[in-house]
């Protein structure tokens, strides 16, 4: 009950509703499309009373491999795609005889994300064993730390758009249960045609931090957003580099339903989600099931549930029987973690053994949030632009390097970096690092503009040649395309009164009344002189010559 | 229980000694509750004074694929062959145990 309320007091008022109109073009949440989870959608349009509705119930696992040298508790290198087993030492292969010994980097790591997300962190925590069978993992047990984690009770802000505008967008915040250490096993390659799995245990032991939150989501697009904030938190810690591609993020989603006023209902879990977009896709697709499963009156199995990203739906998973008894225990060969703070430092300790939290908080670089806000007050940008910046890897600081080489206002140079090199780069599906034009091409380009050297359409047309990446100035090219705007002013005015003479019926419109037939007259003369008249001069000429 | 401990240790309680063996060895172990133990924290170590030991992050291991697969009874390509998935233990009807016949 007091769950119910609380997930209303967040402000999370979309209702799902009985999707009896599921035949309607537009019927409700269609997986592909993920919709504004705080939509203003609490009234019912008409004919929709006695309907029962649905509160989805989000929580997420998020396992994060931490970006070290060498693995969690042995020396062997943490690498994506190496020879199989080549990167595994005697204790990952858990032969006999062999000890864990816990790799600093790790913890810093973990200490690290446990206070960007504003968790406490435990000065003491322990290291536990979670027992199950898999090829994989070869120890028939996972160390990880279920009793005492090395942080908990944080939170994470992410902020979504409103009906899918960008221009307005709405904070959230999801509770962060707790952040632990553990192990990551190795990889399966299942070969179902001969019956049998082949096991490359490279990944077995590289340290993972579990990230836990509460139910506090309601959708798959507040899941998704949420889970890019922490990518963008992650990589700019440094803590990892969190790419969903290789593994290095994987999203586990905990879903259920119930009518308002009631007890959470039965969960399920979904594995098996390898993108954000995916995630979105996934929560709602399951969300949806379950509420159909519910109103044709079936149950809700507290199962696994894997992603199909081919079909779009969840299925159940075939390996997984029944409730696992993991039989925790303590690790024995561990002893309490303990980590310090200033106050706690000891005095006679060799500083190489000792954590302190204080020491780390302090060389915490700035988060997302923080780097938007400064984006913002800076240069005076919206903060749905700061957003699309620094969701493009490399794209503010492209975007400060262009400040820092023009004259052209921020407020107009963003206009150029989000509409004009933005989407050059998504058409060739290009990141910023491998842009044919450099922040110093751009600024040279903007540069010319702001001087009124060129017109905006004629800077367009420079920043197209540009694009060839022939490695010619935005000033050769002006040369060459003889894109100058034209400085003559007897020339232009020969060109205005050429227009003039022959739109004949433009001109009477707009010497009864009508002004905004001028514009068509500008546009004319821009098209005459292949963009390369300055409007304001055009309209004034115009106008001057109008009203003789 | 019996049945339980079967399916999670994959122990096999075949017949009547196995299971007098579980039985005395649990008999052994409740000595453990004749201790007064009230208002004491469990320990989980006998490690638990010492400091944890923490390593710097550098590669020290590994390349070692070859001794490795030594162990293998089925590689292939580098790869350790193991069968496809958990096979779960037979029901209870379908296997030949001490339950069966008790």
């Amino acid at each position: 009950m007091a769950a119910a309320a609380a997930a209303a007091a967040r402000g999370c008022e979309r209702v799902w509703r009985r999707a009896w109109w599921r035949g309607a073009a537009d019927a409700f949440p269609a997986p592909a499309r993920a919709v504004a989870c705080n939509a203003r959608g609490g009234a019912a349009p008409a004919g929709e009373s006695g309907l029962a509705s649905w509160v989805p119930v989000v929580g997420l696992e998020i396992h994060v491999q931490i970006s070290s040298n060498s693995k969690l508790f042995s020396g062997s290198q943490v690498q994506f795609a190496a020879p199989p087993n080549s990167l595994v030492s005697f204790f990952d292969a858990s032969l006999p005889g062999t000890l864990p010994v816990l790799n600093r980097r790790c913890v810093e790591a973990a200490v690290m994300t446990g206070l960007a997300l504003n968790c406490s962190i435990n000065k003491k925590s322990l290291f536990d064993r979670k027992h199950y069978f898999y090829a994989d993992l070869p120890a028939g047990y996972q160390i990880t730390q279920q009793r005492v984690p090395i942080a908990v009770n944080g939170s994470l802000s992410y902020s979504l758009c409103i009906d899918n505008k960008m221009s307005q967008m709405v904070t959230k915040t999801v509770r962060i249960k707790q952040i632990q250490l553990e192990q990551d096993s190795g990889k399966s390659l299942h070969d179902d045609a001969r019956s049998q799995t082949l096991v490359d245990l490279n990944r077995a032991g590289v340290g993972l931090m579990e990230v836990v939150t509460e139910p506090d989501m309601c959708c798959g697009e507040e899941a998704a957003a949420a889970v890019r904030e922490l990518q963008l938190i992650l990589q700019t810690l440094g803590s990892s580099q969190a790419i969903m591609a290789e593994g290095q993020l994987r999203v586990d989603a905990n879903v259920s339903v119930h009518h308002p006023g009631e007890p959470y209902g039965v969960r399920t879990e979904v594995k098996n989600i390898n993108s954000v977009r995916f995630l979105a896709k996934a929560v709602d697709y399951e969300i949806q099931r379950q509420i159909e499963e519910l109103e044709n009156g079936g149950t809700i199995l507290n199962e696994t549930r894997s992603f199909d990203s081919k079909l779009g739906c969840t299925v159940p998973m075939r390996d997984k029987e029944g409730k696992q008894d993991y039989r925790f225990m303590p690790e024995p060969n561990l002893p309490p973690l303990i980590l310090y703070d200033a106050k706690s430092l000891p005095v006679n300790m060799n500083h190489q053994q000792v954590v302190n939290i204080d020491w780390i908080r302090e060389r915490l670089p700035d988060l997302p949030s923080v780097k938007r806000a400064k984006l913002v007050e800076l240069y005076g940008i919206l903060p749905e632009h700061s957003f699309t910046l620094l969701n493009e890897d490399g794209l503010a600081e492209y975007f400060e390097n262009v400040i820092k080489q023009t004259q052209m206002k921020p407020k107009k140079v963003i206009g150029w970096i989000l509409n004009d090199l933005l989407s050059y780069l998504k058409q060739h599906a290009l990141t910023v690092k491998d842009s044919p034009v450099s922040s110093f091409l751009l600024a040279d380009l903007l540069n010319l503009l702001e001087r009124r050297e060129i017109s905006s359409s004629a800077a367009k047309q420079v920043l197209e040649e540009l694009w060839k990446g022939e490695g010619k100035t935005p000033l050769k090219i002006v040369k060459e395309k003889k894109l100058e705007l034209i400085q003559d002013q007897k020339e232009l005015e020969q060109i205005c009164q050429s227009v003039i003479d022959r739109q004949e019926d433009e001109v009477m419109a707009i010497k009864v009344g009508n002004q905004k037939v001028l514009n068509k007259l500008i546009g004319l003369v821009q098209r005459a002189t292949r963009g390369r008249s300055n409007p304001v001069l055009v309209k004034q000429i115009l106008e001057k010559k109008l009203s003789e | 229980m019996l049945d339980h401990l079967e399916h999670l240790a994959l122990v096999d309680f075949r017949n009547v000694e196995g299971v007098e063996r579980l039985q005395k060895a649990i008999q052994f172990a409740d000595q453990l509750h004749e201790v007064d133990t009230e208002g004491v924290e469990p320990m989980d170590s006998v490690l638990e004074d010492r400091c944890l030991y923490l390593r710097e992050d550098d590669v020290t291991e590994g390349n070692c694929t070859k001794e490795l697969l030594k162990n293998a009874r089925e590689k292939i390509e580098e790869y350790f062959v193991a069968p496809p998935g958990n096979i779960p233990l037979p029901k209870l009807e379908e296997r030949e145990t001490f339950l069966q016949r008790s």
